[in-house]
């Protein structure tokens, strides 16, 4: 199968409805990419986990506030950013899910989740854009 | 009926509460928020809840699902009952692997594996 290099910037104004639209371009461009099956689960999560974060911690959900989505796919890495409207997060703050005494807390796992399935995570100052890539290749090895 | 009334199904076998899903995604928040309040709903019915979630045909599950998952979690102990999870696919199980919850549920490779679980 050919490479089909995929870029898309875009404004999201509406989290259901863009949110499809997105899931279901990225899914298009990813098998166009040869990606695995385990690519398009990790990086189908991560992409809700950063985008519902980004309308409901980052703008709120405040009306008239957009989130701005950058994506650029290739056969070789996926990379995505995401931009909210908000005075930005300080991922340091975070308590650690995993912790005993954390475990039966029930939020707080999207960024884990985002950490453990990308190749890298990376929030950029002032803290309101997260920046993530998935580099393509051989599944995590069970 | 609005379009998350039918997103858990619930039977009983014996004195369990088997609960599936007719969605193959769990992230549509609404969704989230709507089995959420059904399955507490299954729980607060009960005095004792025994309950199983199976979690055959589903294919997607966001961090928030787990939030309710736990939420559900608690009631059932509050309520010193049991919940057990079963049937769930590979990726699935790798959710929970990651964020280190299956130490905290009681989880059963298939229903009728859990169902003998239940005392």
């Amino acid at each position: 199968m050919r490479s089909e290099p995929y870029i898309q910037n875009r404004t999201l104004t509406d989290l259901k409805t863009d949110l499809e639209i997105v899931q279901r371009e990225i899914a298009a461009a990813l098998a166009h990419n040869t990606y695995t099956e385990f690519a398009k689960f990790a990086i189908r999560l991560c992409m809700e986990e950063a985008i519902v974060n980004a309308f409901r911690h980052g703008n709120r959900g405040a009306p008239g506030k957009v989130v701005q989505f950058r994506c650029d796919i290739n056969h070789e890495r996926a990379e995505f950013e995401v931009r909210d409207e908000g005075e930005g997060f300080d991922p340091s703050g975070v308590p650690d899910p995993t912790a005993d005494e954390n475990l039966e807390i029930p939020s707080g796992r999207g960024l884990m989740l985002m950490r453990a399935y990308m190749s890298e995570v990376e929030h950029v100052p002032p803290g309101n854009a997260l920046r993530m890539v998935y580099k393509n290749g051989p599944d995590p090895a069970d | 009926m609005s379009a998350t009334d039918s997103v858990i199904q619930i039977a009983d076998e014996g004195s369990v509460k088997k609960i599936t899903f007719t969605q193959k995604s769990i992230i549509d928040e609404t969704v989230i928020h709507q089995i959420g309040k059904d399955i507490i709903g299954v729980i607060d019915s009960m005095a004792k809840p025994k309950v199983l979630i199976s979690f055959g045909g589903v294919d997607h599950l966001s961090s928030a699902a787990l939030g309710v998952l736990i939420t559900c979690h608690n009631r059932v102990r509050v309520k010193d009952g049991q919940l057990y999870l079963s049937d769930i696919p590979k990726p699935i199980f790798e959710i929970f692997k990651i964020t280190k919850l299956n130490k905290m549920f009681q989880i059963v490779d298939t229903s009728d594996a859990a169902l003998k679980n239940f005392k």
